[in-house]
């Protein structure tokens, strides 16, 4: 059946049903045309079981993220529904608004939809099970809106239950013209005599959670408010609290820009009938910060990311999205890759899993090893008679290779820890000169040794600079984020700053006996010019000062504060030194930034628009490569057609156009330029520039327009 | 693999860097170091005033755009093998200029001496000649136009037709109302060259217009020079300010300057549809082996695509051909076995709803019908929900077609898209087309982008196309005219003959407009066809419904009938009632 047709756009095609069974598993997908195919179920295996913990990490984060905000909706939601219950006039007066919560959810729109799945979720597990969450382009009008919130109100509540009433109530729904509120409030009524009179076996925790259970309020979740119809949200608040007597609703907004869009939607008139609380939920950089903190700033996760990939998936949240959900995809499409393109990411896992897999590689592998730029640097730097050892014996080579990525691993134990040591020293200096978040920082460290950074060098000095307290407080945090890794040297270097810190502290004990003393030689001088002077005096004393001050000796604290830097800065040094110069950098760093800008974030004009003036790129024909900037005549007709308009103003005259074009399409056959038909337009010719402009214009670059005859309009600019 | 660096350079650096260069690359060029400097002069204002706007940018301090480019651009120039972005975006971005009306046949020119088969003359020794990356944008810019000269230097052979085009305007130029003032930056460039040569050359070719003169661009642009302009754009290179300036001029006059030439100068007459693809089909397409290579380089992806599809994404393809055959490929040989739906998006009647259709009737097998798109697609979501294992594959070519970029569309089907069971490939075409999705909708959608470029031509698709050039046969205006008359009474049968003739009787008449109701009344009455206005009227909305007429209110509230079909059609449609 082709799919081809003048009557028809669909075509459906069903495979019969022998035929289906016999279905490609995702493994052999993945197998199939992948290098080193021989280990691609491993890393198939690997690549699921990463992408897994992933998925459920980053849920988990979502969840304890949200948590905050969450429970203090889900209180404000309780605390409503119980306000109810009282009789003194203020809360009755209070009763007659609806209460609502403005959930301040910010730009990052493709994310709302977990925040909005949680928090429905939780809603239903500990508040009520009468939510209903809608959105607007499900709700252009007041009807739509009505049936929606009525369906699924209805519906879920009515799931729970038999599965008739499910039928009955569907094909009420579907029958009933108007879908009312009254409907809905005998329904609420209903249902809620039913689970007090119907359930009376069940145990009664609580008296007030009874209470709860008989009104449980009605909420309605407006996931996208700025979307919405003011007019139908208007007339919906104010018919909904004609019946929030009977009908204990309330609303959830959620807001992407700012909660004076509230104001901007609804007239005072109406904004009047709602009680309305403003959350704030957590802003998209620190759920991407706590992000990269828990899957890549950590040695538990072997996949790792290289500076430029980083850099790419980062740019592309900052200046496109802000959408943690999209940086996770990103992160998705990146191990897919390195796990599908590269061979040895057998050897990217978990330190026993990999030493286990090392032991199983074949001699092919072990030969991409020794072909790995990383290793070969690596035996350049080992003696002759080890280099051919290792070029030669692969028992050897599995030997060292052990070695290795032990060393690897370690690198990474050590890595982390010391990288966040250097934030929380560096992270709080006045103009951040190495990043006020630590993915800022790690990307510097990623790129080269960070302390060859003049940034690095301007932050030592400033931490030079530092007060005391200021520093025993930074270096305390330091100790505490050494101390609880579980590596020795780690333990090791906790215990010197620790040590270091003791002396600070017994430097205080100290300072306060030898204060008198040094406060006696600096203030002297400051004395004597209290007094009254000549300009010469004045001067003199000024230099002497001066003088002083440069040649001073340095105060005991000040020794220790060089010592301490200096501690770290040696820890820097030998903990810090970018990925790439580690041996087998290769297996866990993914590195090809391109192949990730290129899928997420494609440029398909350029694209078009390079291949339009440079064809050669494409098709690698002789007689298509030309100098930069110009185009061979015998280049495919489309991209004659297209280099021609490119001279064009805003309209282009189809005459000119094709004779320009018979022009140059008669030179690329070659036709003798001074004989009758060059250049003349025959009807092959004709039929050729036809199918170029109307394939030009397919693409978007012209349009038929009436402003003049024979001419089409130009819709893109310049270009030429 | 050090990072490249953006730093701001100023205009004369800029200048100073172009000419060195320019001196090493065109060591033998005869042209004088004066006419160097007048010719980097334009583009080096251009580009430094490019900069001078990003540094602007960049010391406001909130948005780095430097960083960016650096994170996104520059560093697929180390490592992209496929080299994505050849083209910078500020080559594709430009304003628009003002054009010189002959532009286009000097290029045609060029491109005709462009030696196709071999190219000897290449100076440059860089293998890869077409791979400008962002960085390279100075280079692109130093070296075309040099280029351009240099082919000047090359023995004419400039055809006939062209030359004569080109040099006869020179001798009305005074009173060519065609010829745009001359401010675009080329002609700047060329200002000073030909003030010297401009003058004499003009009388040269007065004399003797039929020997072959080489038609530099600066010699040709001389040409067409009203000296009075020279002294105002000689001085001072050209700046941010003037580069305003042009940019209000191209936008300012609505008054478009393009010769009157017409295409009814050419012999051949307008091709209808059948010639068209015949004389097309005729000859076998250029460069098909490189063309097959890269179908065969793309087909290496499909069990990736495959791949990634289950995992939840969804595979876009886009780049310059047509990318229908290669979709074809694909559902051959992956999707045979799997429950698939292809839509054409370029299908001048599809819709949302068809679609729709087509899944919930065909591919779940569902009676019944639903009142609203979103009810549909709450009930394909809910059954592919309640059935994990069905998987269903949605094959789109062209996402981006006339009848599916409004947004209602795209957001349904980004609604099927996210759905974990269906999965989506697209292909894309039209070069304003990512604009079409919100982030919201992009997320939805989950694209991987492909870049499949296949040089292939938009047959099937540009053939529903009404294209510019193709005579429209109006066979089928002619069938469906008589099929709808012959179900008329005889006398609504002459009320819209009566018409069509009082039509065709004013077809020369440029300013006829329709025939007046009042008009047409009353001729319908003197010819017995109708005995009240009131008879008159709902014959006409019968003919109205068929889309057999029109009505137009004119200037004076009158209401003015005409029928939507084209002379020839009409004159075909009468002889055959005639006939009858």
């Amino acid at each position: 059946m082709s799919t081809s047709s003048v009557s028809k756009g669909c075509f459906v095609f069903k495979p019969s049903a022998k035929k289906k069974k016999k279905l490609q598993s995702l493994e052999s997908y993945f197998t199939d045309g992948c290098e080193g195919a021989q280990s691609s179920e491993a890393r198939f295996g690997l690549c699921q079981h990463l992408w897994d913990r992933i998925k459920t990490e980053t849920g988990v984060l979502q969840d304890e993220l949200n948590r905050k905000i969450l429970d203090s909706l889900l209180d404000f939601t309780r605390k409503c529904s119980s306000t109810r219950q009282h009789s003194d006039w203020a809360s009755q007066m209070r009763a007659s608004e609806i209460p609502t919560a403005a959930l301040v959810l910010g730009v990052n729109v493709p994310d709302h939809d977990m925040t909005f799945q949680s928090l429905s979720e939780l809603l239903q597990q500990s508040v009520t099970p009468h939510v209903a969450s809608v959105q607007a382009k499900e709700c252009g009008a007041m009807k739509h809106l009505m049936k929606r919130v009525l369906e699924r109100l209805m519906d879920t509540a009515v799931d729970d239950d038999e599965e008739e009433e499910t039928e009955q109530s569907g094909v009420q729904l579907h029958k009933s013209v108007h879908c009312s509120f009254s409907t809905l409030c005998d329904w609420y009524i209903t249902k809620t005599k039913k689970s007090s009179s119907g359930t009376p076996g069940k145990k009664r925790s609580s008296p007030a959670r009874e209470q709860q259970q008989q009104q449980p309020p009605v909420v309605i979740i407006f996931k996208d408010l700025e979307a919405f119809n003011p007019k139908v949200l208007q007339d919906f608040i104010l018919i909904c609290s004609r019946y929030i007597e009977r009908l204990p609703l309330m609303f959830i907004f959620g807001i992407a820009t700012s909660p004076s869009t509230i104001q901007h939607m609804l007239p005072h008139s109406v904004s009047s009938l709602l009680c309305i609380e403003l959350f704030q939920s957590l802003s998209c950089t620190q759920h991407l910060a706590t992000v990269i903190d828990k899957l890549i700033l950590t040695h538990q996760f072997p996949f790792k990311l290289n500076g430029k990939v980083m850099q790419v998936l980062i740019s592309i949240f900052l200046y496109h999205d802000f959408s943690v959900r999209n940086f996770i995809k990103g992160l998705q499409l990146a191990l897919l890759e390195h796990f599908h393109s590269q061979p040895l990411s057998v050897l990217c896992c978990k330190k026993k899993e990999a030493l286990l897999n090392l032991t199983q590689l074949s001699h092919g592998d072990l030969e991409r090893i020794r072909q790995l730029p990383s290793f070969r640097r690596y035996v350049e730097k080992q003696e002759s008679q080890e280099q051919v050892k290792l070029m030669t014996d692969d028992g050897h080579l599995k030997e060292e290779c052990q070695k290795l990525i032990k060393g690897f691993h370690r690198y990474h134990k050590h890595y982390y820890p010391v990288l966040r040591c250097l934030h929380t020293l560096t992270s709080a200096l006045p103009r951040y000169p190495l990043g006020k978040q630590i993915r800022e920082l790690h990307l510097i460290c990623l790129e080269k040794n960070v302390w060859e950074n003049e940034d690095y060098q301007s932050a030592m000095k400033l931490l030079k600079m530092l007060a005391k307290d200021e520093l025993i407080a930074l270096l305390q945090r330091c100790a505490e984020t050494l101390q609880s890794t579980k590596s020795k040297k780690m333990n090791k270097a906790a215990a010197q700053l620790e040590e270091l810190l003791a002396r600070f502290k017994q430097l205080d004990t100290a300072a306060t006996e030898m204060a008198p003393t040094v406060d006696d030689s600096v203030t002297s001088p400051i004395k004597n010019l209290q007094k009254k002077t000549d300009l010469f005096q004045l001067q003199k004393t000024l230099l002497e000062m001066n003088e002083s001050r440069r040649s001073k000796k340095l105060s005991p604290f000040e020794v220790l504060r060089n010592e301490a830097l200096e501690f770290v800065d040696s820890l820097v040094k030998s903990h810090l030194s970018p990925p790439e110069s580690q041996t087998l950098h290769e297996v866990c760093y993914y590195s090809s930034s391109a192949v990730v800008r290129r899928h997420l974030n494609a440029t398909p004009r350029t694209s078009i628009q390079a291949a339009l003036s440079s064809p050669y790129y494409y098709l690698q024909n002789e007689s298509l490569k030309t100098e930069d900037g110009t185009v061979s005549n015998a280049a495919p007709d489309i991209c004659i057609a297209y280099k021609l308009h490119l001279e064009c103003g805003r309209l282009i005259n189809l005459y000119d156009w094709m004779e320009a074009y018979a022009t140059v399409v008669s030179a690329a056959e070659g036709t003798d330029p001074d004989s009758d038909s060059y250049g003349k337009v025959d009807e092959v010719k004709h039929a050729r520039f036809i199918r170029a402009v109307s394939e030009l214009e397919f693409l978007g670059f012209i349009k038929s327009t009436r402003q003049k005859t024979d001419h089409v309009a130009r819709l893109t600019w310049g270009g030429c | 693999m050090s990072v490249l660096e953006v730093k701001f350079v100023g205009d004369g650096d800029v200048l100073e860097h172009i000419v060195d260069k320019q001196e090493g690359v065109q060591s033998g060029g005869s042209s004088s170091s004066v006419q160097k400097m007048v010719k980097f002069k334009s583009p080096a204002g251009r580009r430094g005033g490019r900069e001078d706007a990003e540094q602007d940018g960049a010391e406001n301090g909130f948005l780095d755009e430097q960083n960016y480019i650096q994170a996104l651009g520059t560093d697929n120039a180390e490592e992209d093998d496929d080299g994505l972005s050849r083209v910078a975006g500020s080559s594709i971005f430009t304003f628009q200029k003002v054009k010189r009306s002959h532009s286009m046949a000097q290029t045609a020119s060029e491109l005709a001496r462009t030696p196709g088969k071999s190219v000897t003359f290449s100076t440059t020794p860089n293998a890869e000649p077409c791979t400008p990356t962002r960085t390279g944008r100075n280079q692109r810019g130093e070296s075309r136009t040099p280029q351009r000269r240099k082919k000047v230097q090359f023995v004419s052979t400039t055809p006939h037709r062209l030359r004569k085009r080109m040099t006869t305007p020179s001798l009305r130029s005074d009173s060519d109302s065609d010829l745009s003032p001359s401010d675009s930056e080329e002609e700047d460039d060329d200002d000073e060259e030909g003030m010297e040569e401009g003058q004499k050359v003009k009388k040269e070719d007065k004399e003797n217009v039929k020997t072959p003169r080489t038609p530099s661009r600066g010699l040709s642009a001389a040409l067409y020079k009203t000296p009075a302009k020279k002294s105002k754009n000689a001085p001072e290179p050209l700046s941010q300010p003037s580069m305003i300036e042009e940019y209000f001029e191209a936008h300012g006059s609505s008054k478009v300057l393009t010769s009157d030439r017409t295409l009814e100068r050419l012999h051949t007459p307008k091709l209808d549809r059948e010639t068209l693809v015949r004389l097309l089909g005729g000859k076998p397409s250029c460069y098909s082996k490189e063309i097959q290579q890269l179908h065969n380089k793309h087909q290496k992806h499909f069990s990736k695509w495959m791949l990634q599809l289950q995992l939840g994404f969804s595979v876009l393809v886009y780049g310059l051909g047509s990318k229908k055959a290669l979709l074809e490929d694909f559902r051959v040989s992956h999707l045979s076995q799997e429950i698939h739906l292809v839509v054409n998006g370029f299908f001048p009647s599809i819709t949302l709803k068809s679609i729709l259709n087509a899944l919930t009737c065909e591919v779940l097998e569902h009676q019944g019908s639903f009142r609203t798109p979103s009810d549909q697609i709450q009930f394909i979501a809910q059954t592919l929900k309640d059935s994990p294992d069905l998987h269903v594959y949605l094959l789109i070519h062209n996402i981006d077609g006339p009848m599916l970029r409004g947004e209602k569309t795209q957001s349904a089907l980004g609604q099927l898209a996210s759905l974990p069971n269906l999965h989506l490939v697209a292909s894309l075409d039209h070069i304003n087309a990512p604009m079409v999705w919100d982030q919201f909708k992009q997320s939805q959608f989950n694209w991987l982008w492909w870049e499949c470029v296949t040089f292939q031509h938009y047959a099937e698709e540009t053939s529903y196309e009404n294209s510019l050039l193709v005579q429209q046969t109006g066979a089928l205006a002619l069938s469906s005219l008589t099929h709808v008359l012959r179900s008329l009474t005889p006398n609504a049968r002459g009320i819209f003959k009566l018409l069509v003739k009082f039509q065709l009787e004013n077809k020369d008449n440029p300013s006829y407009t329709g025939l007046s109701f009042q008009d047409f009344y009353q001729r319908c009455r003197e010819a017995f066809l109708v005995n009240s206005d009131l008879t008159l009227r709902t014959q006409l909305t019968e003919f109205r419904d068929h889309k057999l007429i029109r009505t137009r209110k004119g200037a004076d509230g009158v209401e003015y009938l005409v029928v939507a079909v084209d002379a020839s059609t009409l004159m075909d449609f009468l002889e055959n009632e005639e006939g009858d």
